[in-house]
């Protein structure tokens, strides 16, 4: 029996065949997704900050921020045996939700989470090989370790895969 | 007091109050616009984790037309109102007048949505107006965005500041109902999410003991 692994806001998980793994409602924050082409291992972060450094926490929430959520899930999934020269990684998220006239920095958050995420991938070597990022659309995004695929539904685009 | 477990029942009390002041005047406001008698729920005041909160309303892929802006002045926050989409729609349509008004699929007809959009506007200013009055405090509303999407989506876009410093919020949640609609179906909530670091502020202007 194959199960949806689900992953909440501000979270990270694993996931394997023949699971799947997904997380719902991605506004401005952005699902990633990392994968190994080789042994199928997975996992995805809901990030939904860019900067763990601007944190005002006492105890740091990893999975919250892009910087501190990727290298965690790196360092689970090579645990796990997921082998670093061959991970891949998707990503989708970091919409503009709301508009409004006055454009007050910190409502662009969404982009900004995308370049943290991007950044964060970069430096630790993995590509990424599909996103669907930005626009003013929720997200809610599925992932299938076997076909590689990542499935992303919007309130009113329907279902595409990537 | 940026830990929220160190909130008495006392303080949720208080601030469930300020609730009910609010959501009072909204609803006032939405009975005079609409012509029919509103009415509003005693308020729920709970802290929740940041992941739960979609929870709250129908979970994080359910859709609805949401309201948010953000509160500036003395005591920054959060404000939300969330409606079902059917919910939002009956009440556009009898904005309007306009039967073929609908939230189901785009393109969406820029009179209601802007009617929408006014009627947040109004509720939300009453709410926080209200508040503003009771508390003394300095609140400035930002012009409200809307937004016909998912829960989880619209919602974690407005957590983001209280994200940055804690992992739980306190939802002062209200329902607000039509009276003479008997399947008593939700109209419409409220959510209310102070910043952590305006509970003092409100409690102070409250004269509220904050460390007792």
């Amino acid at each position: 029996m194959s199960e949806v692994i689900k992953v909440g806001m501000a979270d990270l998980k694993l996931a394997a065949p023949p699971n799947t793994i997904r997380t719902s409602g991605l506004g401005s924050c952005v699902g990633v997704v990392i994968y190994d082409e080789m042994t199928n291992i997975s996992g995805m972060a809901h990030v939904m900050l860019p900067d763990s450094s601007q944190s005002k926490q006492v105890t740091l929430n990893t999975a919250k921020y892009a910087d501190t959520a990727i290298k965690e899930l790196f360092n689970k999934m090579i645990a796990e045996g997921a082998r670093s020269y061959s991970l891949k990684a998707k990503m989708a998220g970091g919409a503009q939700m709301f508009t409004f006239q006055s454009g007050s920095d910190v409502m662009r958050i969404g982009p900004r989470n995308v370049e943290a995420v991007k950044l964060a991938l970069k430096q630790l070597r993995i590509p990424v090989l599909a996103s669907d990022v930005g626009g003013k659309s929720g997200r809610t995004i599925e992932f299938d370790p076997v076909t590689k695929k990542l499935h992303i539904r919007t309130v009113n685009q329907g279902t595409v895969a990537i | 007091m940026r830990d929220l477990n160190q909130l008495k029942p006392f303080h949720l009390d208080v601030l469930k109050e300020i609730g009910n002041i609010g959501a009072g005047h909204a609803a006032t406001s939405l009975s005079t616009l609409l012509r029919r008698k509103i009415d509003m729920k005693v308020p729920n005041v709970r802290v929740v984790p940041l992941q739960d909160l979609p929870d709250q309303v129908g979970g994080a892929e359910a859709e609805v037309a949401a309201i948010f802006l953000r509160i500036e002045g003395d005591a920054p926050g959060s404000m939300f109102f969330l409606s079902e989409i059917d919910q939002a729609e009956r009440l556009i349509r009898s904005l309007i007048e306009d039967e073929d008004f609908q939230l189901k699929q785009p393109p969406f007809d820029q009179i209601g949505l802007s009617a929408l959009q006014e009627v947040g506007n109004i509720l939300s200013g009453s709410y926080l107006s209200s508040l503003a009055d009771f508390t003394k405090l300095n609140l400035q509303p930002t012009v409200p965005g809307l937004s016909i999407d998912m829960v989880g989506a619209v919602l974690n876009y407005g957590l983001m500041s209280i994200s940055e410093v804690s992992d739980h919020a306190l939802v002062i949640d209200t329902h607000i109902t039509e009276a003479d609609n008997e399947s008593e179906e939700t109209s419409g909530h409220f959510f209310l999410l102070p910043d952590p670091d305006s509970f003092q502020v409100i409690f102070k202007a409250l004269g509220v003991d904050v460390d007792e």
